[in-house]
């Protein structure tokens, strides 16, 4: 039997196949501005029995692919667990959320947090200041790496950093210690939601942001212990999905 | 609309364009939320009448009763005792302050992290939309949280007849001597208001007025302990949120005939939502008219809501005033003794709340509480901590909502709520 997930978040969209349990396909685009042009488009070719939607476009997906849906949260802890069969603790930063979720011995969330609202402390925050300080976003975080004197970024808000950054560079401040100052600002904000769900080993962290390298690091010096990397980060969610999909 | 309805808005001072916008989102809201849902009691269509001809026919009868002599007094809160108001024959009306109106207007009098519910009541008085504002003959502002408080200040300045009644903060003894003596000099001006000595006869009616709208209520709340549930939590917000402003013998009789149905209903296993379906209990800031948008999320996303600790819902109606006292000190005690019961988040220490909350998890059989704070609501977003630690401890699952009026983070909320759904399914 085929099982197919889909996570169509707010900046891409990933699909897993699985086949009997086992990962045979992932697709990855972005989201764009029409979602569902774009997962019709994903999905072109792929044979699956059954199909199940997460991310934010899982109602939509829902209307009109008549797909069953799951949150991110349940998807995200579901493929863990699959990956890293102990994991306790997940987090998991994507394109505008922000969500650390606990997992019980039985493999069920226990408790979750979320960012509200606004995007501090997500994907989005590092992208704007990426692009403020003309950084790529996969050269961000290996930039903000190879910091010497790192500076203090105060502001959680997308819009207060960004004048904050401003006026460090027109201070002349070396635009790397800049980097590892927002870094840094975003792993507090995580650290703060971890703490709200108490912080199990092993944890694994996931999402979009996890592909960057600072960020990782950051997080594991602040836990003080290594934290899980699955291979790609944004697959979990989809995975979760195709999971729950081959459970109908 | 029917010409007199404009005519009479026109009297009480309204603007008619602003009013015909807010009556517009209303009904929308009402249709997409209200109406959308599936097998629904037929007696709701008694509260679809009432939600039709909210600011018409009600506001018509109000008119009639003024123009008899009799007083409206409007109230933003639960300590206002109805039992006082009725005993002088007047009406007392909760006022509207459920969702944003004239927004801009209202942050050059407050400040802008100032709670939506405050800020209605301001946008309601400013933007001239609301006839039970405007035909009430006094407006009670009770020293609650710091916000109403400060806030009396300025409305004070707006309004012809604001009454301030102190409440306490502690459930001393001092405290309910401070109540007392505001209830006192609040039937005091009810007197002075209305021409009419409050004698042990008319306080008597008074309280079996009150009573028998909450008797209602409570035999409303105890069927919804069946599973299925036989009525939504919205429709059940409803009747809780009309409670306040209805003519209480028709209420009374119209939530008792909607019993009747879902007795039958029960009998037959028929439900609105099929057997099994996870219940939740709200737990939170009150909930006024139309304001319906997390209860609205949450019965989207396939769980039902069994009962509201609330004003507007069980903390506001659970007790009643005894009414065997032979004398109006007697009474006016007995009335002081049902008030100070209220567990308002005001209070401190507020240990009676959490009891309850449990009490009510217990009884209406729910699977998880959702803790609803109004942003900028002090006193329950501070108690939303020590309330989630104790539940979960006792291994209620809890969620903590802290939102508004606005619609910006419904996708967010979606999410949040679903999730919490799949972890107590």
């Amino acid at each position: 039997m085929r099982c197919a997930g889909i996570d169509i978040g707010s900046r891409t969209i990933e699909l897993v196949v699985l086949k009997d349990r086992e990962i045979i396909e992932t697709r990855q685009s972005d989201s764009g501005f029409d979602p569902m042009a774009r997962a019709m488009e994903l999905l072109q070719g792929v044979m699956h029995d059954h199909i199940m939607a997460t991310g934010y476009g899982r109602h939509l997906f829902e209307l009109s692919f008549e797909a069953p849906t799951v949150t991110e949260i349940k998807a995200y802890a579901v493929g863990a667990r699959f990956l890293f069969p102990r994991v306790q603790t997940v987090l998991d930063i994507g394109g505008q959320d922000a969500k650390a979720i606990s997992i019980n011995e039985r493999g069920r969330v226990a408790k979750f947090e979320m960012n509200d609202r606004c995007a501090a402390g997500t994907g989005k925050f590092l992208e704007i200041m990426a692009q403020t300080l003309g950084y790529s976003l996969d050269a961000f975080g290996a930039e903000a790496l190879k910091a010497v004197n790192e500076m203090q970024i105060s502001s959680m808000c997308t819009v207060f950093a960004e004048s904050e950054v401003t006026s460090l560079v027109s201070r002349g401040e070396d635009r790397r210690d800049i980097a590892l100052g927002l870094h840094r600002s975003v792993v507090r904000r995580a650290l703060g939601m971890l703490k709200r769900v108490t912080v199990k080993e092993p944890i694994l962290f996931a999402g979009g942001v996890a592909r960057n390298p600072c960020m990782r690091h950051l997080l594991e010096e602040a836990l003080g212990v290594p934290i899980l990397a699955p291979e790609n980060p944004q697959m979990v969610g989809a995975l979760g999905a195709a999971l729950m999909a081959s459970e109908g | 609309m029917n010409q007199d309805y404009r005519e009479m808005w026109k009297r009480l001072g309204l603007d008619l364009a602003a009013h015909d916008a807010l009556l517009e989102v209303l009904g929308k809201g009402y249709q997409d939320i209200y109406l959308a849902q599936k097998d629904r009691p037929e007696g709701m269509g008694y509260f679809d009448f009432v939600m039709s001809e909210v600011h018409g026919l009600r506001i018509k009868e109000l008119m009639d009763e003024k123009a008899a002599g009799k007083k409206v007094i409007g109230s933003f809160c639960v300590f206002v005792p109805e039992e006082i108001v009725r005993a002088a024959d007047a009406t007392l009306v909760g006022l509207c302050t459920g969702a944003d109106f004239a927004t801009e207007e209202v942050e050059r009098v407050l400040p802008r992290n100032t709670c939506a519910l405050i800020k209605s009541a301001f946008g309601f008085k400013l933007g001239k939309v609301c006839p039970y504002l405007e035909s009430a003959d006094m407006l009670v502002g009770e020293n609650t949280c710091d916000g109403k408080k400060k806030s009396y200040e300025t409305l004070a300045g707006l309004v012809p007849n604001l009454h301030i009644m102190d409440i306490p903060q502690m459930k001393s003894a001092e405290g309910k001597a401070l109540l007392k003596a505001e209830y006192l000099r609040f039937k005091d001006a009810v007197e002075k208001l209305t021409g009419i000595a409050i004698d042990v006869a008319r306080l008597k009616k008074g309280i079996e007025i009150a009573n028998n709208k909450r008797k209602a209520i409570h035999r409303l709340a105890g069927l919804r302990q069946a599973d299925p549930a036989p009525i939504s939590g919205l429709d059940a917000l409803l009747a809780n949120q009309v409670f306040f402003y209805d003519d209480p013998g028709r209420f009374t009789d119209s939530v008792n005939k909607i019993c009747d149905e879902l007795e039958k209903r029960i009998e037959k296993g028929r439900g609105v939502f099929p057997k099994g379906t996870p219940r939740i209990l709200l737990s939170g800031c009150p909930m006024a008219v139309p304001n319906w948008k997390l209860p609205w999320i949450i019965e989207t996303s396939g769980a039902v809501i069994v009962g509201e600790e609330s004003c507007v819902g069980e903390r506001g109606t659970r007790n009643l005033t005894d009414d065997s006292g032979s004398t109006v000190e007697a009474l006016m005690e007995a009335i002081v003794d049902r008030y100070f019961k209220v567990d308002c988040a005001i209070f401190t220490p507020n240990p009676d709340r959490l009891d309850h909350i449990v009490e009510m998890v217990t009884d209406y059989n729910a699977d998880g509480v959702i803790h609803y704070g109004l942003q900028f609501c002090q006193p329950y977003l501070m108690e939303s901590m020590p309330v989630e630690k104790a539940l979960e401890e006792k291994n209620i699952p809890t969620l903590r909502i802290d939102t508004d009026y606005s619609m910006e983070d419904v996708g967010q909320l979606k999410t949040r709520i679903e999730a919490f759904i799949e972890l107590i399914k």
